[in-house]
Parts: structure tokens; sequence; C-alpha cells
């Protein structure tokens, strides 16, 4: 257990609420759900920081950021000290205060977490990024002296964006490669504007490049040039090329039109802005009721976005609401929103009508069996509960396996059986000579922050390789 | 951002653009496509290369002025610029030699079959091209389609030009009255005339390969939205394709398929753009 400064102290259990649009109101608008934390509220509840002299709370973070020494900041009123101490270790702050899963990481190891208490460290981290966001002048991290080397970084998305910060302020000369049309990966073509202002993402972005960050996008690394060419021209390549190819269940049905897979749904709202047609160009149709298999973030933010296309949206998850792998915040939100969550069914067929659109999903309802592999219990389908929903679109959340591009387009690397790229876990390290990678391409769809937290952990073993060469 | 240097209509609702894009010129081979955006804010199309200069660094692209994307595509007069051109995608058919092969056109494909019988020819193979329009008025390219053919056949719905009818008609006797047999037939252009010639190809037993146009949004294994059915399987037509056994086409899902955005692909084209701009209309 982590000591406790010797100052006594009465407990503060009372996390202070963070402002959010109410449900009502924010159903029918893409605006920010939540509204972040006043001066007065963030000094409120760094108050409550106990300042532990062991802080847990930093094991729990994958980049390791001080959160007692910014808490500290918050504490004083010194908000631009506060973002130094967080930029120092992680370039995306705005990012991570909102989508990082804290309950599960920093979070979960405050020491008032066991009394229900814990220190709402991400709404912390928010509203510092945001505070610095309203300044006038930011203030530039520190860059070392040029080592004239260069390094490469593919895919824009969360972990090459971290590699380039990381990197950058060594004195690396870095280049990112992003195959879209815009920088961001996931964070703009993934993660709706409800949750994650695209002109957040934009700002991160611009800071990178005003530190000197160089960036490419319409560039397909392993097909506009290859990996093995750009290995002529830079000393080191990180690849970061996240989500690819979508799952389906293999059931009857799955290529009707208006079944879409969530990757594809996302990408038409957020980056190609559907939801905004026809003024943007991208179309998108207008659904009345739409069904989202799964239920993890993906499959909330889905169901979330038609919701506030006007549909009736719900959620076909086939275990109970104990086991949903969303973050529980998100999930109360979709609640809050109207969502209805249908557990314990799986989809067992889709029905089109005689145009190839689809009609109607054929479900089975299920019950919890016995534990299985994973620890949670085993959904067993009950007999003769077959059962029929009418819907017009369908959207699948259940997954994705690694971008392809790279794997099947550089010789010599390894590659695992899911289609992801062999690298060692604590360096990034992959089976070829000055190639590292991390994120999702290495470890199949998982969160933001751990692509983050790779993307730290291989720019340190660059710079260690780079060092001595 | 992408310069256009020359944009000019081939023949009617056919236009061809040629863009300054020197890292896609010097990738690209036959068959493989790009993905371009006409406009900031526009949608993401896929197009095959239809000819490029990798000396010049520029691809050019033929395509039929058909929704709004392409529409706009075609008013990019030369000199301006266009916001994205990403690729080359997909996979580039195999270069070897076949034998004899029968390059089947149709419409827009016209374009995209000339760089993939120009190649094939460089391989050493028989090059036996098929063009295939309504009207005779609606052939383009054939000087160049000439020079890289043996034979070169018209086929037209209306008899005024070669032959008069349908590929399905057509095709079995342009094949027969050959002195030699086809070896593999390669078929771009319409649904419509792919799943036509693979009906005949398959009837005479002739391995063919057609280039399937689905609908795509990033074209690099990523949305999933240009999922295929093949042979019983699912396929992605931008990393597994464009090029499949045609034999082995679901064409009647990728027919569905394909017209999913059909009433939306032309919705932008009948709202009026005085409106889109007006400083009344909230910027969002």
């Amino acid at each position: 257990m982590a000591e406790i400064e010797s100052t006594p102290k009465k407990l503060n259990l009372n996390r202070n609420e963070m402002p959010k649009q109410h449900p009502l109101v924010r159903r029918h608008n893409f605006h920010e759900v939540a509204l972040g934390y006043t001066p007065d509220l963030a000094k409120a509840e760094a108050n409550r920081c106990l300042d532990c002299k062991k802080p847990h709370c930093v094991g729990g973070c994958p980049v390791e950021i001080n959160i007692p020494g910014f808490i500290r900041c918050i504490k004083t009123g010194d908000f631009a000290a506060g973002i130094r101490v967080l930029k120092d270790k992680n370039c995306l702050p705005a990012v991570c205060g909102r989508v990082c899963p804290q309950e599960e990481q920093c979070e979960s190891k405050c020491i008032l977490e066991k009394k229900g208490g814990q220190i709402a460290i991400g709404r912390l981290e928010r509203f510092l990024a945001d505070w610095e966001a309203r300044q006038e002048d930011l203030e530039k991290t520190e860059i070392l002296s040029s080592t004239g080397k260069k390094i490469a970084i593919v895919g824009g998305g969360p972990s090459g964006l971290t590699v380039a910060g990381d990197m950058i302020k060594l004195g690396y000369q870095v280049t990112i490669f992003e195959a879209l049309h815009e920088m961001g990966g996931v964070l703009i073509y993934g993660i709706p504007e409800f949750r994650l202002p695209k002109a957040i993402v934009r700002r991160e972005v611009d800071y990178l490049k005003s530190l000197g960050v160089n960036m490419f996008t319409d560039f397909v690394v392993g097909k506009t040039r290859t990996i093995d060419k750009l290995l002529t021209e830079y000393d080191a390549i990180y690849i970061g090329t996240g989500a690819g190819l979508p799952w389906f269940m293999d059931i009857p049905g799955e290529n009707l039109n208006g079944v879409y897979s969530a990757n594809e749904y996302l990408t038409r709202m957020n980056l190609m802005k559907g939801y905004l047609f026809p003024r943007y160009k991208t179309p998108i149709k207008s659904h009345q009721r739409v069904a989202v298999v799964g239920g993890g973030n993906v499959a909330m933010d889905c169901a979330r976005t038609a919701l506030r296309l006007g549909a009736e949206t719900r959620i076909i998850y086939r275990r109970s609401k104990e086991e949903l792998p969303a973050r529980l915040e998100e999930a109360e939100n979709a609640e809050e929103e109207g969502i209805i969550f249908e557990y314990l069914t799986l989809p067992l067929r889709y029905i089109g009508d005689k145009n190839g659109w689809v009609k109607e999903m054929e479900c089975l309802r299920m019950e919890l069996g016995e534990p299985d592999a994973s620890g949670r219990r085993k959904p067993v389908p009950i007999k003769g509960s077959e059962t029929r929903i009418p819907v017009d679109a369908v959207i699948c959340a259940i997954g994705n396996s690694p971008n392809p591009l790279i794997p099947t387009t550089t010789p010599g690397l390894q590659i695992g059986q899911k289609g992801n790229i062999v690298a060692d876990e604590e360096t990034g390290k992959t089976t070829r000579d000055k190639i590292w990678a991390g994120g999702d391409v290495v470890t199949g769809a998982a969160t933001v922050i751990l692509a983050m937290g790779a993307g730290r952990k291989a720019a340190r073993s660059i710079h260690e390789y780079l060092s001595t060469q | 951002m992408f310069k256009v240097i020359d944009s000019k209509p081939l023949v009617p609702n056919i236009h061809q653009i040629t863009v300054e894009a020197g890292e896609v010129a010097r990738s690209i081979q036959p068959g493989q496509f790009v993905i371009v955006r006409a406009e900031d804010g526009g949608e993401r199309i896929p197009l095959t290369g239809s000819d490029w200069d990798q000396s010049a660094g520029t691809i050019t692209l033929v395509f039929m002025v058909i929704g709004h994307t392409t529409h706009r595509l075609s008013l990019v007069s030369s000199g301006m610029e266009i916001p994205t051109v990403v690729g080359p995608l997909g996979n580039p058919l195999e270069m070897k030699k076949y034998g004899t092969v029968l390059c089947l056109g149709g419409c827009y494909g016209i374009g995209s079959i000339y760089p993939v019988a120009r190649s094939l020819k460089e391989q050493g193979n028989r090059i036996i091209s098929v063009v295939e329009a309504r009207s005779s008025h609606l052939f383009f390219r054939e000087e160049k389609l000439k020079e890289v053919s043996d034979q070169l056949f018209f086929i037209t719905r209306d008899g005024s030009r070669g032959l008069k009818g349908h590929v399905g008609a057509q095709l079995p006797r342009i094949i027969d009255s050959l002195d030699f047999p086809v070896d593999l037939i390669i078929i771009n252009g319409c649904n419509f005339l792919m799943k036509r010639g693979t009906d005949i190809s398959r009837s005479m037993n002739i391995k063919t390969l057609v280039s399937l146009n689905t609908i795509m949004i990033d074209g690099t294994g990523m949305c999933g939205v240009c999922r295929v059915t093949i042979d019983g399987k699912r396929k992605f037509a931008c990393v597994d394709g464009p090029y499949f056994d045609g034999h082995q086409v679901d064409w009647e899902e990728l027919g569905t398929r394909r017209q999913m955005y059909l009433r939306e692909e032309v919705l932008p084209l009948r709202t009026s753009e005085a409106e889109e701009r007006h400083p009344s209309v909230r910027k969002v």
C-alpha cells in the first residue's frame, strides 16, 4: 500500500462530476457530450488528491505520465506548469483525457479507488489540455540539437504521432506517411465528433508540425513506395498502420445492402463527414431502425452515431451487461441517450427484401452457462428462442484484423497467425533490422493509449539503437 | 494537392484527365487503381489507371460522368488542382506470357484495357483487342489500341461500326473466327459487359479475368465496403483484387451492392450550390 503524507487530512471521496450535455439534447447533435471541468471544479478535484509518496497511478499509465506532478500544479493554479508535466510524457493530452479507459488504468490504481472515490485523473488531464488550447501562445517543448538521422513513420494514428513527438524532441528528422487524406488515423476516421472533436485532433497534429515533423498524406507505404525503398533513405522505420479488414460473423445475409462494417460506417461518418451529406459529398442513408452487433467501444460509437441521425437503435450483444467490453461511461452515455440494449442475443442471419436490402434479422436468445477460457460466463443458446427484429441497417462491430498492406508487401517481416506484424513487446522491434512496429498492426484491435504506449517504447528503443550507430 | 495538366471529354459522357502524381506514376502497374477526390469535402472514388508517364510523373484517368463526383472531376480544367490522388492500389495483373490474350473493353473500360494490352504485348503475347460501345461515335483511343494489338475488333449495338449487336452474340463469333485458340480473356468495363463476357467464356471454357469496380472508401483494406463473393468466399476488391476469376464472381450480389447509393450519388447534382455558399448557411 502506498504511503500517505503524514499531514492529517480528511478523506474526500466525492468525485467531482464533469458537466455534460443533457441526454435528450445531445441525442440530436454531434457536439461533444462532455463539457469539461471549469477551473474551480478542476481545483476542487485536484485538492482531493493525497499526493502519495509512492504513487501507484503512474504505474497504471502506459505512457508513464507524472500524474501527481500535474495534479499538484492544478492545486496551485499553475496550469502552464501542469501542461509542461503532461507534455513531457504525452504529446496528445487532449485526446487521452477524452478517450483513455482511465478506470482500467491510472484511476484503478488510485489509493482512493477502494473506497470508490478515485481521483478523476482523465478529467484533470483533459482540463489542462483544453486550458492550453485557449492560450494565445503555445509553449514549445525543448528540442535537442539535430542528430542528423532520419526516421520514417508509417501511419499517422496515435502510435505514429507518439513516436514522432518523442523522436523530434530527441533531435531526429521525422517524417510521417499517412494513407488517408487527413492525419490522425483512428482519431479522425474512427472516433466520432461527439466523443473527440476533430478540431482537437487537428490541433495536436499541428503542434507536432510546428515542432518540425514532416507529414505526407495520400501516401500508401507498401504501394506508393515500399518499406525497402524507404530504408534506403531513412535510418529507421516505425510501422503503425493500425486496423485492417473488418471481421464478419460468417452468417447468411452479411453482404446485403444496409449491412455495414463498423469501419465503413464510422469512416463514412467521421473522416468523410457523411452526417453532413449533401454538403459533404459522401453519402449516407437515413435509416429508421439500426442494429449494432457487438458490445465494445466501437459498437457504442456506431450506435450513438446512428441514433443522432434519427434511427431507433439497438445494441445486439451475446453476453450480459456485466461482460460488456465497452467503457462503463460510454455504455451509460449510450443508455441515457436512448439506445436499446438487447443482451444475451446472438444474430443468426439477415433477411433481405426483393431489392437486396436488409429488412429483418433473426436472433437467438442466450443464457449464461459455465465460465469459458476468458473467465467470463459462456452464453449458451436457449432452444427455440429464435426471434426476428425488423431493421433497415445492421452495423457489424465485432472487431477487425491488422492492416494487411505492409505485411503483404514487405518480405522478411515475420507475420503472426492473425496477420499481425510480430514485434517485441518491450521494444517494438520486428524481425527485420531498422524496422519497429506497434499499435493495432501488432496487437490487433486495442485502445488508443496502448498504441501510444507501444509508440513510446519503440521510440526509446529506436533512440538507443541509433545512438550506438 | 495534385495538378491537373490536361482535361478533356473523349466522347459524350466519357472524360479523361491527366494529373501530376509523380510517386504514383513511378510505381503504378497495369490493373492497379487510384483513389481520387475531386474537391475538399468530396467523396473518395476508385479509378483504374488508364495510362501513365513515368518520366513526366503523370497518370491518366478515364471515367464516365455519372454522379456528383465524376461530374465535378470533369469540370476540373487543366491548371487546376484536386486534393487527392492516392495509390497505386490493388494488385497488378500478373505480367507474363499467356499466349493469345483477348482484351475486351467496353465504355470507360476501353481506357483502362489499353495499358493492359500494351504490357501484355511487351511480354510477347498475341493481343486480340475487342472494344464495345452503343454506337461508332463512342469509341476512343483507337490508334493507341491498334498499335499494341495484333487484331482489333469493334462491336456496336446499332451496327454503325464493326459487328452489330451485343458482346453475348458477337464474342463467340470473334473467337471462332480466329485461327488459334484464346488462352486468356481480360475484361474491363461495366458489370453488364463483364457478366455477359464471362457467361460466354465459361461456355467456351476460356479462363477469364475481370476487373471489379466496387464502391470503396479508403481503398487500403480497412473499411470493407468493397467486399465481393468469389467462389462462395468473401474477398475484398481493394486488397484481394481488383482482378478476379470471372467465372467465380457472384454478379447478382455485386450488381446490387454497386447500386447502394444510386439515389444519393446524383442528389448533390440537384442541390443548389448557391445555397451551400450562402453566408446565412451555418458552417459546421
